[in-house]
């Protein structure tokens, strides 16, 4: 059997669908990711006493536990009280549980960056605290903090690979099936390093036009 | 009491009354009583650290005050924070650094008060920003985002950005004190034009000439409290206390002499 044919034949076709299975874990997990970050955020700068600190006990424990140790709780342990996730829907949500912590704190970061006379002025205008937040510091805010963010979309298509831990058959776990069967370790990973530096490329460059493209002008370069 | 009605036969606009405000343990405001009529202005000076600014922020209760009340047109403002929303549209605030909202356009900062606050659709929220960045000057940069406007130019915008929203009453917090010095007349021509037009100000400043031209009233405040006040003429040629001889004696030195 030769190189090629390996490739084309017995190695694609399964890697394919791991690969369409990262991609989905990924665009679940990367919008409500971010999002909850954003609330998080808010809820820690803005919240009264109690929400503030549930926002810090959230990012303490989702940033301070092992990934891995969390996707084990969703996926082997919520079963003893009887809740059970397909080994997906675990991967998913373990993924945003723990990049909202992480984003939260890029954004809380951006927020805190922002000049207070820009809430003043919004206050000072009639707005309420939550239109001032939503339409004045947010926007701004959320700009500053796109290069952090970036960084953590980056590790999220990376550490999408931990699903396979919970038994979610993606893209790594599925070129691991073949690298075993067909002893073709080096052939097999270096592809599958391959698609994820592709993937975090294309995520690199399409968040630098975003960034880009979000610039205030007279602000930057 | 009845306030209300007094201050509406007598065409108060804005009444403040007995304003104590501490922070910490430095007690920066200590019993300040001023009242403004229709269409006055009133400049208040005083050394930096005196509370003019807090004074102002009090107004429109960005900082809440330990004790005393304020009315605006005979409503009490104080104690009624939930309906602060309605006050503040009705008192124009123009601060030192300007605070323009930097991720928008000069036009988008003058209407999103009223997009956002009066609820107003975009069409006519656009013709009234236009129509006030006209009134100061500046519809050609409507489409100019605040990094890419001199200082002068911001505080008009910020100016605009006041008046859309119709106020009763104006609040100027040093409107020029972060102007380079070639800059700040355009603002003060714009300040002396709103108010010739009419409109009800409480202007905190150093700039002696203008307060001269302009004020009906200048209140003097020193150590928290208001130590002196009256006409400029009184305050300029007969201060009661040396000290406000004193420090418009200085302000004079530092800012160059008052014309008139």
């Amino acid at each position: 059997m030769n190189t090629m044919h390996f490739i084309t034949d017995i190695l694609f076709p399964p890697l394919l669908e791991g690969l369409g299975v990262t991609l989905r874990l990924i665009v679940y997990s990367v919008p409500f990711g971010f999002i909850a970050g954003i609330l998080i955020a808010v809820g820690r700068v803005y919240g009264n006493k109690l929400i503030s600190t549930f926002c810090f006990l959230y990012t303490l424990f989702f940033r301070g536990a092992p990934l891995l140790v969390q996707l084990f709780i969703l996926y082997f342990a919520l079963p003893s009280i009887g809740l059970y996730l397909s080994s997906f829907t675990a991967a998913v949500i373990g993924f945003i549980l723990c990049s909202a912590a992480y984003h939260s704190e890029y954004i809380r970061g951006a927020i805190q960056s922002i000049k207070s006379g820009q809430m003043m002025a919004a206050e000072a205008l009639g707005m309420s605290k939550i239109q001032a937040v939503s339409s004045i510091i947010l926007p701004q805010a959320l700009r500053r903090a796109i290069p952090g963010c970036s960084n953590e979309i980056i590790y999220l298509v990376k550490y999408s690979s931990l699903a396979y831990m919970v038994a979610c058959v993606e893209l790594t776990g599925a070129g691991k099936v073949i690298a075993s069967r067909y002893f073709e370790y080096t052939l097999v990973f270096s592809i599958v390093g391959i698609i994820y530096l592709i993937m975090t490329s294309v995520v690199t460059i399409g968040l630098n036009s975003l960034e880009r493209k979000m610039e205030i002008p007279g602000i930057g370069k | 009491m009845n306030l209300e009605k007094a201050d509406h036969d007598n065409g108060v606009v804005l009444r403040v009354e007995d304003i104590h405000k501490t922070y910490g343990k430095n007690e920066i405001l200590k019993g300040v009583s001023f009242h403004i009529k229709k269409g006055e202005t009133i400049v208040i000076i005083g050394a930096s650290g005196s509370g003019k600014s807090t004074l102002l922020r009090c107004i429109n209760q960005l900082t809440i005050p330990e004790k005393g009340r304020i009315w605006l047109e005979g409503e009490e403002v104080t104690h009624h924070m939930k309906e602060i929303s309605h006050f503040r549209q009705r008192i124009g605030m123009v601060f030192q650094d300007f605070n323009l909202f930097d991720h928008l356009c000069a036009v988008r900062n003058v209407e999103i008060g009223l997009i956002k606050v009066k609820k107003m659709d975009k069409k006519q929220a656009r013709e009234i920003a236009m129509e006030e960045l006209r009134r100061v000057g500046l519809e050609r940069q409507a489409n100019q985002y605040p990094a890419q406007l001199s200082g002068g130019q911001k505080q008009r915008v910020s100016i605009a950005r006041a008046l859309a929203m119709n106020p009763t009453v104006m609040l100027f917090d040093e409107p020029t004190s972060a102007l380079d010095p070639e800059l700040i007349g355009e603002v003060l021509e714009v300040m002396r034009d709103l108010a010739m037009g009419g409109m009800t100000m409480v202007v905190v400043t150093h700039e002696m000439g203008f307060a001269r031209s302009v004020a009906n009233e200048i209140i003097f405040i020193e150590g928290g409290k208001i130590l002196d006040q009256g006409t400029p003429h009184k305050l300029f040629t007969n201060p009661e206390h040396e000290r406000t001889r004193q420090f418009i004696c200085k302000i004079d030195e530092l800012y160059g002499k008052t014309e008139k």
